[in-house]
């Protein structure tokens, strides 16, 4: 379970604080896909990082799995990040020098698995996305596709229970962007939590709850929250 | 995957930079061993060179008056030969070479010489009180007589000129002054008379330039017989180490000779205590210089390193990666950096100081391969101190200000 307690973030814009979050609450279940949608800076990405792990809140607790993420110390967190999370970025964050194998290795790599298991397993997830006949192919040497696929392998290496994803189709075309949501389908339906977030509607609209975030500059009001949630 | 792996791979993605970055310490490196081998090498011709300007210790009379150092045995004053024995079982470190002298007016078809009683080193083994002990026991040219190779003396007795003594000299053999010789037309293996005795002439000394050009050098006990004074000397000429006598040999002397003078040419040993320090702390301020350019240099480097990379940092740490992960990364592609650095500028350094050594200083120069362990350590220390900051840096990155620049 993945749980927003009361949650606020503001930020110091020009000397100004900016408030994103105001003492916002939500619960995720195990095995939920949500997509959160809404305008440019409206937080959806802060909002994602915060689940992840990477970006603390001013104020309130993000709970995963009965253990407050932020209350653990910073090594253990990182730790906490190899074991539960799989991040997937809309320009995939590959790393450039290395192949399509050794970008999927990373993060068996952190999490201190031995060489050979690295390769084993990677090859095992390249192949599940097809990609077995580009394992030595660095990423300028694959298509935006193969690249995005490359990435969907990384973050699906360690086995992760939650799945976050920022835009994964911004940056493909309709067909691939299809392929993709069939993945994290696929994914979702092995049990794993799946949040995206994303500008397109069809997108927001294969997932199971959406989640629109409105202009969080507003002060908060009972009455017209900025946060709703949608079956 | 391994750390080691990463870092290699990242180096060469970037090689061009890698160059520009190993390039600030590659230099540096070069240039310290450069200086470092030539200057070791330029002390010992320097030390050498000096050395062949003669004597830097006089033991003398006590009440000789020194006007000129090289006619400051010819002022009719002796003090005994006993004093040699003494100075030669003293447990004095830092005497390279001892000559007792005993120099006597003598006139040839009215011209006058001096006559100066030697005594060879063979002499000194020869007396059993002396071996096993004393000075001699101990290997001689600490510092001031280096076998260079191409300025070994060519004569065993020009030795004399150059280091105040010689290995052996039988009693009816002189060794004659350039002068002398001019003046007399005698050449080695003419036979001379001096005191009504005859000699022959085992060799003509080189040039000096000095009061010995006029001088005949005889066996110190013909010359003792010759002068009915006896067992005694005018003078011991020693051939100190410049280090020793900077760390107090005068007085050491003076302290076992307390009936005599004992004087330092101060010039020769200023010059060449002098010229080492200079040579020294020339080579620090370089060395200074280059560690501070070198280091800036990296340290550019790697900042520029961290600002490219951030977005891979981010991701690195967005997938597990802790701080400790990214600092380990960068100072690991540091020590790779300070040793390929240390390596390749040890062996440019060498092969510049060997081509360079001979034409800039006109001396000859062997590689030091003690020098390669300065150089790692000075390129290593270079590199990851450099380094630390940046890679600390890195490691504190914020990894959604870096996801969120994208």
């Amino acid at each position: 379970m993945l749980k927003l307690e009361n949650i606020s973030k503001t930020y110091n814009h020009r000397h100004e604080p900016l408030t994103v979050f105001d003492r916002i609450s939500y619960e995720m279940l195990d095995g939920d896909f949500i997509s959160i949608v809404g305008p440019s800076g409206s937080g959806k990405s802060t909002l994602l990082l915060m689940l992840g792990g990477m970006m603390s809140p001013s104020s309130g607790k993000v709970v995963i799995d009965g253990e407050s993420i932020y209350d653990l110390p910073p090594n253990q967190r990182a730790e906490f990040r190899r074991q539960k999370i799989g991040f997937v970025f809309q320009t995939f964050n590959l790393v450039p020098y290395l192949s399509a194998l050794e970008n999927v290795q990373m993060p068996l790599f952190l999490a201190g698995l031995s060489e050979i298991e690295q390769k084993e397993r990677a090859t095992s997830v390249l192949e599940r996305l097809g990609l077995g006949a580009r394992l030595a192919h660095k990423p300028s040497e694959l298509s935006v596709g193969q690249q995005q696929r490359v990435a969907l392998a990384r973050m699906l290496a360690n086995d992760p229970t939650v799945v976050l994803a920022d835009e994964p189709t911004g940056s493909l075309d309709p067909e691939t962007s299809a392929q993709v949501m069939d993945f994290f389908e696929e994914i979702n339906q092995e049990g794993r939590t799946v949040v995206i977030v994303t500008h397109d509607p069809s997108v927001a609209r294969r997932a199971g709850k959406m989640l629109r975030l409105g202009d969080c500059k507003a002060p908060y009001d009972e009455q017209a929250p900025v946060w709703a949630s949608v079956v | 995957m391994r750390l080691r792996k990463l870092v290699w791979k990242e180096l060469f993605e970037r090689k061009n930079q890698v160059v520009t970055g190993l390039l600030a310490i590659l230099l540096g490196v070069t240039v310290i061993v450069a200086m470092r081998n030539i200057t070791f090498y330029s002390e010992k011709a320097v030390a050498q060179e000096l050395d062949a300007l003669g004597a830097n210790i006089l033991v003398l009379p006590k009440s000789v008056t020194l006007q000129n150092y090289y006619s400051a045995d010819i002022q009719g004053q002796e003090f005994p030969e006993e004093y040699v024995s003494r100075l030669a079982n003293s447990n004095i470190q830092g005497v390279d070479n001892l000559s007792p002298k005993l120099a006597i007016p003598v006139q040839i078809d009215d011209r006058k010489f001096t006559l100066t009683g030697i005594l060879p080193k063979s002499e000194f083994q020869a007396k059993s009180l002396w071996q096993g002990a004393g000075i001699f026991s101990r290997p001689t040219g600490c510092g001031t007589v280096a076998n260079i190779p191409g300025l070994t003396p060519k004569d065993p007795k020009e030795t004399l000129v150059r280091k105040r003594v010689i290995d052996t000299l039988n009693e009816n053999e002189i060794l004659v002054g350039a002068d002398v010789a001019g003046a007399l037309g005698v050449k080695a293996n003419d036979n001379l008379s001096l005191l009504g005795k005859s000699f022959s002439v085992a060799a003509v000394l080189p040039q000096t330039g000095t009061v010995d050009d006029s001088r005949i050098f005889a066996h110190l006990h013909t010359v003792q017989q010759l002068s009915g004074k006896g067992k005694v000397l005018s003078v011991i000429e020693i051939v100190g180490c410049c280090d020793q006598i900077s760390k107090g040999l005068v007085s050491k002397i003076n302290h076992l000779l307390p009936e005599t003078k004992v004087v330092t040419i101060g010039q020769i040993v200023d010059t060449q205590i002098k010229t080492n320090q200079m040579m020294s702390s020339l080579s620090l301020v370089f060395i200074a210089i280059i560690v501070l350019v070198g280091g800036a240099g990296i340290a550019n480097y790697m900042y520029a390193n961290v600002r490219e990379r951030r977005r891979e940092i981010g991701t690195l740490i967005a997938l597990g990666a802790g701080s400790g992960f990214v600092l380990r990364m960068f100072l690991y592609k540091a020590i790779l950096l300070g040793l390929v650095g240390g390596i390749s500028g040890y062996l440019l350094g060498t092969l510049l100081a060997l081509l360079l050594g001979p034409r800039i200083a006109g001396i000859a120069v062997l590689p030091m391969p003690t020098l390669i362990i300065w150089a790692l350590m000075i390129s290593v220390i270079i590199a990851v101190s450099a380094s630390y900051f940046p890679a600390r840096s890195a490691a504190r990155l914020d990894p959604c200000t870096t996801l969120q620049e994208i």
